[in-house]
């Protein structure tokens, strides 16, 4: 267990000094949220005047909890571009050889994923309360609300890992984002669910996603809703990311 | 411009269409993303057609030129990128020895992009009509929206060579996609700017030239033959255009005595 720790540690050192010290790696990672935040936030305001609009706490509010969820989901996806990175430069490969617990390479790439959405969660909740968002949820419900990012980061963490591990190179960065932006977006993203209408409507009621956007926006508003089903749908997610993303390193070792 | 500069245009364009349509990953993704996305805004914000004032019967008609304009965007990255592999793999380099001058370089390194620009405009518009949207203005206004995206494409792809000849790398090129998205967020793509709520998002969406160029297009889909909208639509695209080339044109002119 002790090795494995300090694998995790010298791994989780090593990915957290290069992101933060490389400006073309930090900056996408914490401008892209703050963009959707500004483009939908105060683009779409008019939408809650839209007839069965009726969240507490405003457009903003309604809207930062998506943008926090992909801020978590998209802070995965980039540490997934670290691991293929490092595949590329040749340094992954002798870490799996350097290391005598290669478990804990995993296990560093996600606790650096989930330091990196730290950061650009903090800035996207600055934004936000600056731009007037509207909090009305207790300390617990907003713990809540962290605990289901910290979940999304986790999942979209171990996906971006199994996936690098097997292609160990960042073409496969679509492969990556595409998924996750995808599943993102089939979930009530402007709108409450009991709005959207047609195909998009079905797609979003089976989504897992939408379980943990509402419960988040439950969170926020002071009125939790689907709390325990986000939260089995979070864990059920990094779970099944975990199995694949384990895999795709015993992939990866077996290729060296 | 004399019979010998149009040759040399020819000779590059002519390479530039054929590397770029042999390369699916740059074609492909121009058009099945775009046209993700409106499907998944089309019916998630088909409910705002309920906001008072809402200037279309459904929000896919609203909705159908952005797929044009995110065309256009990946022209820049298209155009941007060729130009910028031509520099990374020596091409340029060679083509110095050669009499061809930079502006003829430039405007048929743009063909490639444009004939995926276009390509992509016929796939959106047949989608859009499939999916039941309406062109107010008819058969005449379904052709200039193909016009003004070409134009549209050409802007952005003049963008586009300015980062590839001044970066020379395919990766800053890449790394635009994100900046000239941001210009597309703080538009009036989404909601008429009448309609948006924020004064300070009102503001930025009525200096952003981005704005003119979506309601352009936009016109021709909800309510026919708009004099004000297109020719503001027609003056920003010329303008980014010359702007473009100008710019990449100086810039490769600096890179080929460079090198």
């Amino acid at each position: 267990m002790m090795g494995t720790l300090a694998v995790a540690r010298a791994v989780a050192r090593r990915s957290l000094i290069h992101a933060f010290t490389n400006p073309a790696l930090l900056v996408p990672s914490i401008v892209f949220p703050l963009v959707f935040l500004v483009g939908f936030a105060g683009g779409l305001s008019a939408v809650q005047n839209v007839p069965g609009f009726d969240f507490n706490g405003g457009y903003t509010a309604f809207q930062f909890v998506f943008v926090f969820l992909q801020s978590a989901a998209f802070g995965g996806v980039f540490t997934g571009f670290g691991i293929a990175a490092d595949f590329e430069s040749g340094f992954a490969r002798r870490m799996l050889l350097a290391a005598p617990h290669r478990s804990g390479m995993l296990l560093g790439y996600a606790a650096a994923g989930m330091v990196r959405w730290f950061l650009t969660a903090t800035l996207v909740t600055v934004a936000s309360l600056l731009a007037g968002m509207d909090v009305h949820g207790s300390g617990i419900e907003l713990g809540g609300l962290v605990g289901v990012g910290l979940l999304v980061n986790i999942a979209s963490t171990l996906f971006g890992a199994g996936v690098s591990f097997r292609t160990k190179t960042l073409q496969a960065g679509p492969l990556m984002q595409i998924p996750i932006f995808v599943g993102l977006f089939l979930a009530p993203v402007y709108v409450p669910l009991t709005l959207l209408t047609g195909w998009i409507h079905t797609v979003a009621s089976y989504n897992p996603v939408t379980a943990l956007i509402t419960a988040g926006r439950g969170f926020l508003s002071g009125e939790p809703d689907k709390s325990l089903l986000a939260f089995a749908c979070g864990l059920g997610l990094a779970a099944l990311m975990a199995v694949y993303a384990s895999r795709g390193l015993r992939r990866a070792e077996r290729g060296l | 411009m004399d019979v010998e500069t149009l040759r040399e245009i020819g000779i590059i364009a002519n390479r530039s269409v054929r590397r770029t349509l042999r390369q699916p990953a740059l074609i492909v993704p121009t058009i099945v993303f775009p046209l993700l996305l409106l499907a998944i805004n089309a019916s998630g914000l088909d409910v705002t057609k309920n906001i008072p004032n809402f200037p279309a019967d459904s929000y896919l008609d609203f909705a159908l030129v952005v797929t044009f304009m995110q065309g256009g965007l990946f022209a820049a990255t298209t155009a941007g990128t060729e130009l910028a592999t031509d520099i990374e793999t020596g091409f340029l380099n060679r083509l110095q020895l050669t009499p061809l001058r930079a502006p003829a370089i430039l405007v048929g390194q743009l063909a490639g992009a444009m004939c995926v620009a276009f390509l992509a405009s016929l796939v959106y518009l047949a989608v859009g009509l499939l999916a039941g949207a309406h062109i107010a203005a008819g058969v005449g206004g379904a052709a200039l929206l193909v016009v003004l995206a070409m134009l549209v494409a050409l802007a952005f792809g003049g963008l586009g060579s300015i980062i590839g000849a001044r970066t020379g790398s395919a990766e800053a090129v890449q790394g635009m996609f994100p900046l000239l998205f941001v210009f597309f967020f703080l538009s009036s793509m989404n909601l008429p700017r009448n309609l948006i709520e924020a004064d300070w998002f009102r503001t930025i969406a009525s200096w952003n030239p981005i704005s003119y160029l979506v309601e352009g297009l936009r016109s021709l889909v909800i309510t026919g033959w708009d004099g004000t909208a297109l020719w503001r639509c027609l003056v920003t695209a010329i303008a980014i255009s010359v702007l473009g080339f100008l710019g990449a044109s100086s810039s490769l002119r600096t890179r080929m005595a460079r090198t």
